[in-house]
């Protein structure tokens, strides 16, 4: 697949490299932006929009609840997987809540 | 002479590969749960495999195949894996002064496989006081054994995965959603962290509707933007007062 390709070049490219340039710091603070507004860009829609185009703000929107949940959870526990697992724990178990009508 | 030296570049590749034991188990699951989701995201079976063999980076591959999976264009991927492999570079220049005086060519396979994990493993090796030649070897096992172990478990992963993908449909979507925020988490150290993150994931819903994901790349940018934005404010305040 060619994006394996472009990624291990870039990793490999830039590894041996380290010796010989530095970014600046404003860029290196820029940069470090990246990921975390990438990653929101793609979680919040999914989150908000899980067919893709009705915004469901509510509680019977289990993708919202799920991502609540885990956030709060990421925050305490500074665990990645602890709260991947507790996240999707969180999800499914509303699901179900919400399929037996209790809400 | 030749003996010992054998014995200690074996030991010390062992060794490397022992100490890191730990952190090869608290792999596993993440290697799993990467061969099993790649194919919902949209990566062939070579390509998933491509990614362990080649990139060798657990929250690159992650990232990268939600961004996949969620269509993102090629340059968003490659710049995001760079930013998210940007620490690696550190690593290189943490331990330069024990790896300039390798020859090149182990110089790129140590350099290829210098992961989180290896990292802390081996420069606790590195500062030891003690002369040896050969802690590179200690590094060497360090990283074969999680190579190894990363590989398998994608392929276990990947095995599995085709195996429950109907099962695990819904399930598997909202996976991507929970490991990215925990991914997000440690990002959020400052106040323009957070703004970046309201303003892109705010522009994200509002230009959902743009067509080529052009959405998530506007959405990034202004991410980012707000980020700097914030970022610099906060700095002149500091300076001013």
């Amino acid at each position: 697949m060619g994006m394996a390709l472009v990624t291990f070049l870039i990793r490999y490219g830039l590894l041996p490299l380290s010796g010989r340039f530095t970014f600046s710091k404003g860029t290196t603070r820029a940069l470090g932006y990246v990921p975390p507004a990438v990653l929101t860009a793609i979680i919040v829609p999914a989150a908000l929009l899980p067919d893709g185009h009705t915004l469901q703000f509510s509680f019977s929107n289990p993708y919202l609840v799920g991502a609540v949940i885990t956030a709060v959870i990421g925050r305490l526990s500074k665990n990645l997987l602890i709260t991947i697992v507790g996240g999707m724990t969180a999800f499914v178990l509303w699901q179900w809540v919400l399929k037996a009508g209790w809400f | 002479m030749v003996d010992m030296d054998i014995k200690s570049k074996r030991t010390e590749f062992f060794n490397g590969a022992r100490d890191t034991l730990p952190l090869v188990i608290g792999a596993i699951p993440f290697g799993i749960i990467f061969g099993t989701l790649s194919g919902g995201a949209g990566l062939s079976t070579a390509g998933t495999m491509g990614m362990s063999l080649f990139v060798f980076a657990g929250s690159a591959q992650f990232i990268a195949m939600g961004l996949v999976g969620a269509g993102t264009a090629w340059p968003l991927i490659v710049l995001t894996t760079f930013v998210v492999n940007f620490r690696h570079l550190l690593y290189t220049a943490a331990l330069l002064p024990y790896l300039k005086r390798l020859p090149p060519g182990w110089q790129a396979v140590l350099a290829f496989g210098l992961t989180d994990e290896t990292f802390a493993v081996a420069v606790g090796r590195y500062g030891c006081a003690d002369d040896n030649p050969y802690k590179h070897w200690y590094q060497l096992g360090s990283m074969i054994f999680m190579y190894t172990n990363w590989n398998l478990c994608t392929v276990v992963g990947l095995a599995a995965g085709r195996m429950l993908t109907s099962i695990g449909r819904w399930g598997l979507d909202f996976a991507m959603v929970a490991a990215f925020i925990g991914m997000i988490i440690p990002y959020l150290k400052n106040r323009p962290a957070y703004f970046a993150v309201l303003v892109s994931g705010t522009a994200a819903v509002l230009l959902n509707e743009l067509p080529h994901k052009l959405g998530l790349i506007l959405a990034t940018i202004a991410g980012i933007t707000a980020g700097i934005a914030a970022d610099t404010l906060a700095s002149r305040e500091t300076n001013a007062g």
